[in-house]
């Protein structure tokens, strides 16, 4: 088996003096998306932005197609081919749909490249070609989500690092955006790493899942195995087991720890 | 054409003050942060220009000095940040204002321990001639105010839609985290950011110096600029050369027809009125974030 893409060793990171990543090992194969689930202040953004070199870890490794690249600047990380879409659709409000694209290709000088990439996020998401000379500060939210992760698209990701993409979206957006970024990655072989707290959606398009709880990776598996396990399905499905008595068990205990 | 003459004379000086408040704008677009010392910064530029050419200092021919103290006040608006703003990034915005503040002071007292607190003329080939249009004169110094003023505005206005460093100072300061994750060096961009409000405080303070005396402490005038700034919305360039515009023709009319002592008032009601009335400026960029 070839060396995953992005692998992360023993990664610790801190807000101030609060440790928000304890600890996480994690790896990513090419071709692949991997889903991390959890709860709101689990350090799954925080887990991104580490990557992304937007917070500088404090122990651990991050290595990038066998290269270290923790510490790094974040345009150091952007050249090396990782491209971050965080989370709340941070596009640049005041400047055109088209311009933003440009910016999103701002490593590359592969002109001729670029334009066809530009049209290919078009192809993939109309509405923007609709909306090209329209400033992306009064686009809608899915169309602001939409902007981003074309945005993305333009830098020729090697690994896309996807932040909440459905968050604040309607259920019927959301699914639209799911099933581009599912178009993505058979038709382009784009890999990613998708954060997301809806788990069900998540699970449905990744390959592979990891669980993490206050900063901890609790659970890891293939997609299917995580879909089927109780814990997964009792905390973050939403299904409701019944008792033996026909009650619901308000108090039931995760197993994992 | 008495009325002619006052706004042609308060347009020369609303140039400057817009060049100046170009200078701030520019800063605050960039890093949200508001340079205090950017009537300074155009103090020194003039300086340095008139340490670069007047016969008494090193006489060098005027055309060689106004592109080098240009390239020196860009220079040391990089070094500013790269040296000292850069240290206090994460600390809060009040932080950096009474830094840029205290920067102000000292540069005003090393320009006094330089060039003397006396006010001194930049021997300036623009500093003399007349043209007569019509029954309206202007002088030669007020002219150049004006075109040069113009073009730079353009100049600057096509550098940030046109060039892609241009879009990427625009997206540093729409958006600092984004830019970051688009591979923008955005620590660089602001550096280059305060070069250039330095060296359009050095072009605002060769043509300030050209058209009159220049002492240490005309980097107060640097407090109208920012009225004009507040005036035009602040973070818009268009808006600070029409709030530098509107504050030096009001200054003319004032003095003329208002009693001595309310003359000297009249930018500063108007900044009052421009934000009770209309809080965000005349030109004004902000848009509230979607969430």
């Amino acid at each position: 088996m070839n060396a995953p893409l992005l692998e992360i060793r023993n990664l610790e990171s801190f807000y101030g003096p609060i440790m928000a990543i304890r600890g996480v090992s994690l790896s990513v194969e090419a071709g692949q998306i991997v889903t991390v689930l959890g709860a709101n202040g689990a350090g799954k953004s925080t887990l991104l932005r580490t990557i992304s070199g937007l917070m500088d870890p404090e122990k651990g490794e991050i290595h990038f197609n066998g290269r270290p690249i923790h510490g790094q600047e974040p345009h150091h990380v952007v050249e090396a081919g990782i491209v971050h879409v965080p989370e709340g659709r941070e596009v640049f409000p005041l400047l055109t749909v088209d311009e933003n694209l440009t910016l999103g290709a701002y490593t590359r000088r592969d002109t001729a490249a670029i334009a066809e990439d530009r049209e290919k996020v078009f192809a993939y998401f109309p509405i923007l070609a609709e909306r090209r000379h329209q400033e992306a500060g009064t686009l809608s939210g899915g169309q602001q989500q939409m902007l981003a992760i074309g945005r993305g698209l333009m830098l020729r990701p090697r690994i896309m690092l996807l932040d909440e993409p459905s968050l604040g979206l309607s259920p019927l957006l959301a699914q639209e955006i799911f099933a581009i970024l599912r178009r993505l990655n058979t038709e382009e072989g784009v890999t990613m790493m998708l954060v997301e707290q809806n788990a069900r959606v998540a699970l449905d398009l990744a390959h592979q899942g990891y669980v993490m709880e206050i900063g901890r990776i609790v659970m890891s598996g293939s997609a299917a195995r995580l879909r089927d396990s109780e814990d997964i399905r009792a905390f973050y499905l939403g299904h409701q087991e019944t008792g033996q008595r026909g009650e619901k068990r308000w108090k039931r205990k995760k197993t994992w720890r | 054409m008495d009325q002619l003459q006052l706004l042609v004379s308060g347009l020369a000086n609303g140039c400057v003050y817009g060049l100046i408040a170009l200078g701030f704008v520019l800063i605050y677009k960039a890093t949200e942060a508001v340079n205090f010392a950017q009537g300074d910064f155009m103090m020194l530029g003039a300086f340095v220009a008139l340490g670069l050419t007047n016969a008494e200092y090193m006489a060098l021919p005027f055309w060689l000095a106004v592109p080098l103290s240009i390239a020196v006040m860009a220079a040391l608006g990089y070094l500013l940040d790269l040296l000292i703003l850069r240290r206090l990034f994460g600390q809060s915005q009040i932080a950096v204002v009474i830094l840029t503040i205290a920067l102000g002071f000292v540069i005003r007292f090393v320009a006094g321990v330089i060039w003397g607190h006396e006010p001194q003329t930049l021997q300036s080939p623009l500093a003399h001639g007349d043209l007569r249009l019509g029954g309206v004169t202007i002088s030669l110094a007020d002219l150049s105010v004006i075109v040069v003023t113009v073009l730079l505005t353009l100049c600057l206005y096509q550098f940030f839609q046109r060039t892609r460093l241009g879009l990427a100072m625009q997206a540093a300061s729409q958006n600092q985290m984004a830019a970051y994750v688009m591979g923008i060096p955005v620590k660089r961009v602001q550096g280059l950011i305060w070069a250039l409000s330095g060296a359009t405080a050095a072009v605002a303070g060769i043509l300030f110096a050209s058209k009159g005396a220049m002492d240490p402490n005309a980097g107060l005038l640097g407090i109208k600029a920012f009225a004009a700034a507040v005036i035009g919305g602040f973070g818009s360039l268009p808006g600070a050369l029409i709030g530098g515009l509107i504050v030096g023709v009001i200054e003319p009319f004032a003095s003329r027809y208002l009693a001595a002592g309310y003359s000297q008032i009249a930018p500063y009601a108007l900044l009052l009125a421009v934000l009770v009335f209309r809080p965000s400026g005349l030109l004004s960029q902000t848009r509230l974030k979607k969430v």
